[in-house]
């Protein structure tokens, strides 16, 4: 029951926290709601018995992407208070998929329902099998290094590749293009 | 549960657009992990006092979803930049009117 009151709790609060983020204009204040945001993910992640998960969302997710949206709001002109746009159609999609995934909610097992498919497969043997092959007590940890492991070089090879996109990016030097707009107003001018 | 918090998120349209999309991966990793818990069960570290846990399987899942997601957040903001260097401005609208002045 307890458990039930946290998360439901918790979840309000990030409702609230989502809310401001839609409401604010000044770039700087979305980037410390958004930080708060993930820290109150990871909050749930505890209460929901993911501690490996709640650590990196707290370093990884809340830290260093916060530091990198502040390097960037840095750079971009505070935000103007415009009007919103294409309110109506985004208004009628979103009631549509949060009616598709209410139904969809409705038909899962129960939260926490020890006998639901997710449980059955797979996931037995990882507990029981793991401490003798790795001697690690922690299984997330085993999944993640052993079992899966060419997933985590997968997950390595995108980090990469987003590094170098954003590299490229930030080195580049599109200013000579055709379509330089710097350019086009002096030719206005 | 998560289903809430994805109204707000798609009806915002500035160029708030990259934090909207960190918000919309982090309600769905929520939802994944919700399917993880195991009631009375503890986190997935074995001890001999536990007689149950939850699923480690979404965890990392999740654990490698987490750190993709905020490299493909760098990747966004890169963009941002790059388009504010160009254009001098980061909204939607004002963008649009300057590519139309200058298809002219």
């Amino acid at each position: 029951m307890n458990f039930l009151l946290i998360n439901f709790f918790l979840i309000s609060l990030l409702l609230v926290t989502t809310f401001f983020i839609f409401k604010t204009t000044s770039l700087i204040s979305v980037v410390a709601l958004t930080g708060a945001f993930t820290l109150l993910c990871s909050a749930i992640y505890v209460n929901l018995d993911a501690v490996d998960v709640a650590f990196t969302e707290a370093a990884v997710g809340s830290g260093i992407s916060t530091i990198l949206m502040v390097m960037a709001a840095a750079k971009l002109p505070e935000g103007k208070k415009n009007k919103l746009i294409n309110l109506f159609p985004s208004i009628i999609l979103a009631v549509a998929i949060s009616l598709i995934l209410i139904i969809i909610i409705t038909n899962l097992p129960l939260l926490g329902d020890p006998n639901a498919p997710i449980h059955l497969h797979v996931v037995p043997e990882y507990l029981k099998e793991s401490k003798d092959f790795f001697h690690i007590p922690n299984v997330v940890t085993n999944i993640l290094a052993s079992y899966r492991g060419f997933d985590t070089l997968g997950e390595t090879i995108v980090i990469f590749t987003a590094g170098l996109g954003v590299i490229a990016l930030l080195t580049s030097n599109t200013l000579n293009r055709k379509t330089n707009f710097k350019k086009n107003k002096k030719n206005e001018r | 549960m998560v289903g809430g918090l994805f109204i707000i998120i798609t009806s915002q349209n500035y160029l708030k657009k990259v934090v909207g999309l960190a918000i919309f991966q982090t309600a769905v990793f929520v939802f994944f992990v919700s399917l993880a818990k195991v009631l009375d069960g503890t986190a997935p570290i074995l001890t001999k006092m536990a007689n149950a846990y939850s699923n480690p399987l979404p965890h990392v899942l999740i654990l490698t979803a987490i750190v993709v997601g905020v490299a493909t957040s760098a990747l966004g903001l890169a963009l941002v930049l790059q388009i504010y260097k160009n254009y001098e401005t980061i909204e939607e609208k004002e963008i649009e009117s300057l590519e139309l002045k200058s298809d002219k």
